[in-house]
This record gives C-alpha cells, structure tokens and sequence, in this order.
C-alpha cells in the first residue's frame, strides 16, 4: 500500500509542501536582519496559544495564531524600546511561552498534556480536512504580502536607517516581519512541531547562502531545499515511525553539510577567477 | 492650514534651502549633544561637517535625516517641515557598508537597484527607465563587470562605489555620505574624488561626514566645524581650509606625511 492511499497522509504532505515554502520565504529576511532566533521565540508563544486551547476548548490553530500574532507584536515593541536589553526581554518572553504552554496544558482536562508532545515536535496524522484550507489561505496570505512588500522588507534588512531615509516605515515593516514569522510558525506547528519550526525558517538559508551570490538566487534555492527537506523528512517519519519534525529539521541539516563540501571548490574557483 | 507659511511665523525657508535647522537641541539621557544649532544648507552646495569622535556630526546628520529626535528646533528638508516632507527619493543616504549585505549574499546589482526601493514603487516592478538609470550609475562607477558578483566579496573602495551608484540610481539631489574616503586606496580615492566632482557640477548637494579631507578638500565649499567642549556646538562654518592657515583656535591643519594638503585635524 503506498503511502498516498492514506488521506492523514496526503494531507500532511500538502501541509509539509506548504511550510516547505513559505519558512525559508520568511527566514531569508530573517537571517539577513540577524534575527535567525526570532522563529524559535515565536515558536515558543505559540505554545502558550496551545494550552489555551486545550485549556477553554477552543480550536488550536486560531488560538495558537492568535498568542504567536500578539507575541510579535510585543516583541517588536520590546525590541523598539530597549536597544540593549532587549535581548534579555526576548529570552523572558520565550521562557514564559513555553512554561505558560506546558502550565495551561496540564490544567486542562483530558489527555491534553501528552498531545501537547505532537505539538512540540510534529505528528504525521494531526492534520484536520478543514485545517488544510486555513494553512493554505494562510500561505497565499505570506506570498501575497512578499510579493507586494518585499522589496521593502529586503531594503529594511539592508540597513533600517538608510531605509528610513528612502521613506520606508521601518517600524511597520519590522512588525510585519514578525507577524509572517508568527504565521510561519502556525502553519508548520502540525507537521514540524513548535520547537523545531524555525530550523525549517533557518537551516535551509544558511544552507543555501554557502553557494550563492544574490539575495535573490539565496531565497530560490532555500525554498527548493526548504520543500525537499519537509517532503523527504515526512515520507522518511512515515517508513521509520518517528515523528516528521526531528526527520525534516535532520534532512535539511544534511543539506546544509553537502552545500557546506560543495561550497570549498566553488569559493576556491571564484577566487582565482578573480 | 490656516498659517499662510508652513513656518508659521517663523522667515520662510528660501527656496534653494535643502536643509534648515534652527535652534536644534539634541538630548541623550539629558546631556545635549546638540545646542541651539543653526545650519542651512543651499542647494549645490558641496558641505563637510568635520569633527573628531563624539563631536555630534552624526547626530547632526542624523537629526536633518529624521533618524534622530530633537527635543526643540525645527528641522526643514527642501523647505518642508520635517514630520510633513514626503519626497524622500530627492535624499540618498551613502553608508560606508550596508550590514545586511554581509548575513545574507547580496549582488552588486541588487545592491544598486535596492536605490530603487521605496513605497512610492510598491505596486509595480521597476520600469525601463529605472533599470536603465541603475545600469548607467553602475558604469559610471566603474563596476558593471562585476554586478554579479557578492557586495561583501569587493574591496572597501570598491564596496563605496557601488554605494554611490546605488544612491545614484534613486537620482537623488541631495546626496549625505558617511566617511566616503575612510579606508579607501589610492586608486579607488581617485575615481571617487572625480565622481564626487562630476556630482558637483551637476549641481547635486553633497554632504560629507568625516574626520579627515584627504583627497576631497579641494571639492568642498563649505566647511562646518563641530567640537563637543565648546559652548558652542558649531564652532566653525565658512569656506574650506586652505593648507597654511589656521582654520580656528582649536582647529589646525597641516601637510600629513605625505605631503597631501588639506588635511585637517582636531586636537584632541
């Protein structure tokens, strides 16, 4: 029987092609800004989303949009506030995300605790009919303000100031930057998991900035290694019967190894060139 | 409105001004970095605000820019109130790197069109003309061979160049550079003074922030001369130092051991 005779199956493999897509979209921005940890705090207030789901048994993925939306916009303000200390503000909001998730789940009745586990790391078969058409709404949503603003989001990651002075708010557009971090980080929340979304923001940049030569050739080719890992990483969970997060987040880390030996001759090669 | 100048009472800006500040007061935690300054700048004018370290002429900078908050003043760009000017493609500001260039691999010619980007363009791709105007300020500098390669991989000087294509690209008339000359070689000093000179004389505005006039005294007009231990935050403005002469009491200037003029210097 293969693997797309199963309709969980198909399911989390359209929702791994989506999250495939749109993290590195975002993570691109994201790396160039050196806010490669902001996904990962992300990740962590959306939690505190989950437990309260479980908590007043309301839907998780709103409830989870709804705390990831407003911790980037808190976050955003902690950091226009406090230059210095807003590293430290930050990792305060992380911790009390993912102490707040694990509190609010344990409260909550039932058998919600150990479900919280497909949360933190991804689950093959958690993937609702009706959460498909909200994940891909959400995806469009991203493409659609990327494809709309994201000259002005690369100017920001630039240089804040040297945008400002091209006329570009650089407060909205940073706020915006977190907020599609949030939606990125719901939208893999099912397949990858909460604690490792980010790595798919991050890990497939890094990977891929190692051989390129434009931001633009960087965004292409993480996406193209952003989809492999996610669909490799599930259909190899779904042979091994581990959960997908850990198997995407290792796929695109082996990615990231090979274009780290491929890079050596090419550097080597460009350099004599010149 | 019903004020019949955007001033208010105050003299209406001429209409050459690019940039006016009166009586600006700058604060950080309560020490003024800027008092009571008085700077206006015409257009055409070709401008080095001088000073050492922590003399405040990057705040100065950055406070005509808006990237600072002054606690009083007015602060005027083209004749307009600063919180009321719009036209920021008439301003490019011409950094001596751009920090996301060096996190993530960004081309040259991504470099010079990222000139380009502004709210004002959000809803379209750039049009012929554009590429066009990018494309001509890249060859002017000297680099289109190398628009493919990273930013991050060229030289200092070359990295400088291409900031001024990208700032030439945007057609900006105003045109404020941060220490374009600092770490510079000779050769890349050259094709940048001959750019700068070539600016001026098609009448853009420059401004330039930095310590040191090696290799641009001879294109300045003005000179603006800031020192954090006087009363005063502008202790000079007037006519750039000619070699030989004194420029101010705590200003001196002198042949450098390469016999270059025009070299200024604060003493410490």
């Amino acid at each position: 029987m293969s693997l797309l005779d199963f309709d969980f199956m198909r399911r989390a493999l359209v929702a791994a092609a989506l999250v495939g897509l749109i993290a590195p979209l975002i993570g691109v921005f994201l790396v160039q800004r050196r806010l490669a940890l902001l996904g990962d705090g992300m990740g962590h207030v959306a939690l505190t989303g989950v437990g309260l789901a479980f908590l007043l048994g309301t839907a998780p993925i709103p409830t989870a949009m709804a705390a990831a939306v407003a911790g980037a916009f808190l976050i955003e303000f902690i950091r226009y506030r406090s230059r210095t200390a807003g590293d430290v503000a930050l990792a305060l909001l992380f911790y009390g995300g993912i102490a707040g998730g694990v509190m609010f789940a344990s409260l909550a009745p039932g058998k919600a605790a150990s479900s919280l586990n497909s949360y933190l790391f991804g689950s093959l078969s958690t993937v609702a009919e009706g959460d498909i058409w909200a994940l891909a709404l959400l995806c469009l949503g991203v493409v659609a303000v990327v494809a709309v603003l994201g000259r002005e989001l690369f100017a920001v990651s630039l240089d804040a100031d040297i945008a400002a002075v091209q006329g570009i708010r650089v407060r909205t557009m940073s706020t915006l930057m977190a907020v599609l971090a949030a939606v990125v980080v719901v939208v893999g929340m099912r397949v990858v998991g909460l604690l490792l979304v980010s790595a798919i923001m991050i890990v497939p940049v890094a990977a891929a900035q190692q051989v390129t030569r434009s931001f633009r050739a960087t965004a292409v080719l993480a996406i193209v290694l952003g989809l492999t890992a996610s669909l490799t990483g599930l259909v190899g969970s779904f042979y091994v019967e581990v959960p997908p997060g850990p198997t995407i987040v290792l796929v695109a880390l082996l990615s990231f190894a090979v274009l780290a030996v491929v890079a050596v001759p090419i550097r080597r090669r460009r350099r004599e060139v010149r | 409105m019903t004020h019949e100048h955007p001033h208010g009472d105050e003299t209406p800006a001429t209409s050459d001004e690019v940039v006016g500040l009166s009586r600006v007061c700058v604060e950080f935690d309560g020490d003024h970095v800027l008092e009571d300054v008085d700077l206006s700048i015409r257009q055409g004018e070709f401008v080095a605000l001088l000073g050492p370290n922590g003399s405040g002429k990057t705040t100065l900078v950055r406070t005509m820019l808006g990237l600072q908050p002054h606690s009083h003043g007015r602060v005027a760009l083209f004749g307009h109130p600063l919180s009321r000017f719009r036209d920021w493609q008439r301003i490019a500001l011409v950094p001596q790197r751009l920090p996301g260039a060096s996190s993530i691999p960004v081309s040259v010619w991504e470099a010079v069109l990222s000139g380009l980007i502004s709210p004002k363009r959000r809803w379209r791709p750039y049009l012929r003309t554009e590429r066009a105007a990018a494309t001509q300020a890249l060859t002017d500098v000297g680099l289109w061979s190398k628009r493919h390669e990273r930013l991050d991989t060229l030289s200092g000087g070359q990295q400088r160049r291409v900031l001024i294509a990208r700032a030439l690209a945007s057609g900006a008339d105003l045109l404020v550079m941060d220490e374009p000359t600092a770490g510079v070689d000779a050769q890349n000093l050259a094709s940048l003074t001959t750019l700068l000179a070539g600016l001026h004389e098609h009448g853009t505005t420059i401004i330039v922030v930095t310590h040191e006039l090696t290799g641009i005294a001879h294109l300045i007009t003005r000179a603006v001369v800031l020192d954090p231990n006087s009363r005063e935050t502008i202790v000079f403005d007037g006519p750039p130092p000619v070699p030989g002469h004194h420029l101010h009491d705590h200003v001196h200037h002198h042949e450098s051991e390469l016999g270059r003029p025009g070299v200024v210097e604060l003493e410490p």
